[in-house]
């Protein structure tokens, strides 16, 4: 089936989440052109500290150069293939040296030295030749720190692809006085049984949470009214669990607003200012750095999560984030970070530590059930009970100025048609 | 492929005349003595050592002690005391039985599963799991709702504790250290999980033992998880 025939405007055919053959199409045209996030500057802080990101079906090597810049790689080496790092991360000193017959490398991927130089006097595979160095990505660039290649030379430049979406990273940064994240060494990792556009429908899919999680969002009200009603108030984080039973008109009324590129935000404000000293601390912190009307800006955003099609979901007020790496069509690896907010108090980074452990780690009581979603969701396309994906609630109702689309319902439907938008314009370029 | 033809006489080749003389040196590769550089070093004076590979727990842990022996009836008796109290957390576990689970521990007990063996305080650190007994109910009610979508599938496991060493003892605290090893039933697959519990067990009013601090350090935590962990293990 060609492109044009798997999508339509409100619905999609089972194939672009099932099909082999799609899938290594999108490898190509989407994953492997356009910017794929490798990683933040302060994973790799030092010359010569690493780490290995797969873009696409690529492994590569984000690493940091002796002239402080970052660079990506692929993670190969010129002779006979073998690839030049072998573990997920770590400092490989001035080079990169082959751990089969020890050609070794500059961090930038040029030539060092070749053993036994004779050998290859006359023949094509002389170090002057530029095939004898390491493969770069087409192009590297950052956004306040955070580092993305694309292995193509032509298309979008990094700010023109984000767009707006760049809000995930402004929404993260601006919230430290300084206006600078810090990674925290700490990269929790999860398969999903399930293509890796399941993941970035759900981010922001509001009907799901009250439905999907309601037996932790019920169990942890529970436990946050009794608190309340003993102690006056309860800790932001209960609060964090409860909401996920939301009622359906309070998820409905919230907005999602759609961006050309597949990307978007959840707008909802996540009620992260209650007037305990901490946070009043952290608040006039940033009053002071920026002044009063700016930090009133930048704490008062209506963010829940931003999208970065077709791999990054950001939750910046509490400097989370995620990011896929696609594997097969029914198996996507996701990647799961946070963020400490330089020269923020310990209190804030502790809020935010909550949600990293309640939400986002290995144990989450959250994406327990989504997992189970989205793998149930996997084998039920994979039927020949239907044909169709739909996507029709709210479909005609929303608004569209300029190539955004604005959502008059929190529930609609846009987030997935608009995504599909994106893809099909990837997939037929 | 060339077939070689059966009827064929499969002569060895000849190697020429000099090939007998190459046989007869004895040619031996070792390695030199002494400070001279060899093999990549020699190309590449520093390829090893390289600065530490962070990915290898490089880090150097913590000499591993025997526990304390039992040198009299009485010590014998807590060592099986702790041993009995270590099973049966497991099996409350295995069980189902989540608020006698829960009772194992005393008021201000904490079940804490950190991300690396460095990390030595349970809040402020990310973790797998930290759960004081509030968020330990929170976690039961979930499990337990009938809607708790994830707990539909065959569910099932199976601990297994093992090496069970008392740290120190007094009248009212025992830290002890013990291996575990948990297999899962989900749907029809098994997965694996091994580690270290460390305990550290009050001794109340009451003579019973409760759980202060249950540290679990996984071996496997930071590898990739196929699906997460519902429930404590
Ligand atoms: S394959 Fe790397 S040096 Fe030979
Ligand atoms: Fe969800």
């Amino acid at each position: 089936m060609k492109v044009e025939q798997l999508v339509e405007p409100d619905r999609v055919h089972k194939h672009v989440y099932t099909d082999q053959a799609i899938f290594d199409a999108e490898m190509e045209k989407i994953w492997e052109r356009t910017w794929v996030y490798c990683g933040h500057e302060s994973q790799v802080k030092a010359s010569g500290d690493y780490y290995a990101v797969t873009i696409g079906r690529q492994p590569m090597i984000m690493v940091r150069q002796g002239d402080s810049s970052v660079q990506v790689l692929y993670n190969r080496c010129p002779h006979r293939g073998v690839q030049l790092v072998g573990n997920l991360h770590g400092n490989t000193g001035t080079s990169f040296v082959c751990s089969y017959h020890a050609w070794s490398f500059h961090l930038n991927g040029t030539v060092r030295a070749i053993p036994l130089a004779k050998g290859y006097e006359g023949t094509r595979m002389t170090r002057d030749n530029p095939d004898c160095g390491m493969k770069r990505a087409a192009r590297v660039d950052s956004y306040r720190g955070f580092v993305f290649a694309s292995l193509v030379d032509e298309g979008p430049s990094l700010t023109e692809f984000l767009g707006e979406a760049r809000i995930a990273f402004d929404d993260m940064c601006d919230r430290s006085p300084v206006g600078e994240v810090e990674v925290v060494p700490v990269c929790h990792r999860v398969m999903q049984h399930s293509n890796w556009k399941f993941f970035m429908e759900n981010q922001l899919d509001a009907l799901h949470p009250s439905v999907t999680h309601q037996s932790t969002g019920i169990s942890a009200g529970r436990v946050e009214k009794r608190i309340k009603a003993e102690r006056g108030s309860a800790p932001l984080y209960y609060h964090y669990l409860s909401t996920f039973a939301s009622s359906f008109e309070q998820w409905d009324a919230v907005q999602t607003i759609n961006f050309p590129y597949g990307h978007g935000i959840l707008k909802a404000y996540m009620g992260l200012r209650p007037q305990d000293p901490d946070t009043l601390e952290h608040e006039a912190l940033l009053v002071k750095a920026y002044g009063a009307e700016r930090a009133e800006e930048y704490l008062s955003r209506s963010i829940h999560h931003v999208l970065v099609y077709p791999y990054l979901s950001v939750q910046s007020p509490l400097q989370q984030l995620r990011c896929l790496r696609p594997i097969a069509p029914n198996k996507t690896q996701s990647e799961i970070w946070h963020f400490r907010l330089k020269g923020a108090p310990e209190a804030t980074y502790r809020r935010s530590l909550w949600y990293y452990n309640l939400v986002n780690s290995p144990a989450t009581m959250i994406n327990a059930d989504d997992l189970e979603n989205w793998a149930k969701g996997q084998w039920g396309l994979q039927s020949n009970g239907g044909d169709w994906v739909s996507f029709h609630r709210w479909y005609g109702d929303d608004r569209e100025e300029n190539g955004v689309t604005y959502s008059n319902h929190g529930t609609s439907e846009v987030v997935m048609r608009n995504q599909f938008r994106a893809w099909t314009q990837y997939m037929l370029a | 492929m060339n077939k070689i033809p059966s009827s064929a006489p499969q002569a060895i080749p000849n190697a020429g005349p000099d090939f007998e003389r190459l046989l007869g040196q004895e040619v031996v590769i070792e390695a030199t003595q002494g400070s001279a550089l060899t093999g990549a070093q020699s190309i590449e004076p520093d390829h090893s050592p390289r600065a530490s590979q962070a990915g290898s727990s490089a880090q150097v842990r913590q000499l591993p002690r025997a526990g304390i022996l039992s040198r009299t009836s009485a010590e014998a008796d807590v060592q099986r005391e702790v041993e009995q109290f270590l099973y049966l957390q497991a099996e409350l576990l295995d069980s189902k039985h989540w608020q006698a689970w829960i009772d194992l521990f005393d008021a201000q007990g904490v079940y804490w599963m950190p991300v690396m063996p460095e990390q030595i305080e349970w809040e402020g650190s990310p973790s797998i799991f930290a759960e004081d007994k509030l968020m330990m109910e929170i976690r039961k009610g979930r499990v337990s709702h009938p809607n708790a979508w994830s707990q539909a599938p065959m569910w099932e496991t199976n601990h297994l504790v093992s090496h069970v060493a008392l740290e120190s003892v007094s009248d009212t605290e025992i830290c002890v250290r013990s291996r575990f090893h948990m297999m899962e039933l989900r749907r029809d697959s098994v997965r694996h999980f091994g580690g270290r519990y460390q305990h550290t067990l009050i001794r109340g009013n009451d003579g019973a033992l409760r759980i202060r601090l249950q540290r679990v350090d996984m071996f496997n935590g930071q590898a990739s998880f196929d699906y997460v962990l519902q429930i404590w293990v």
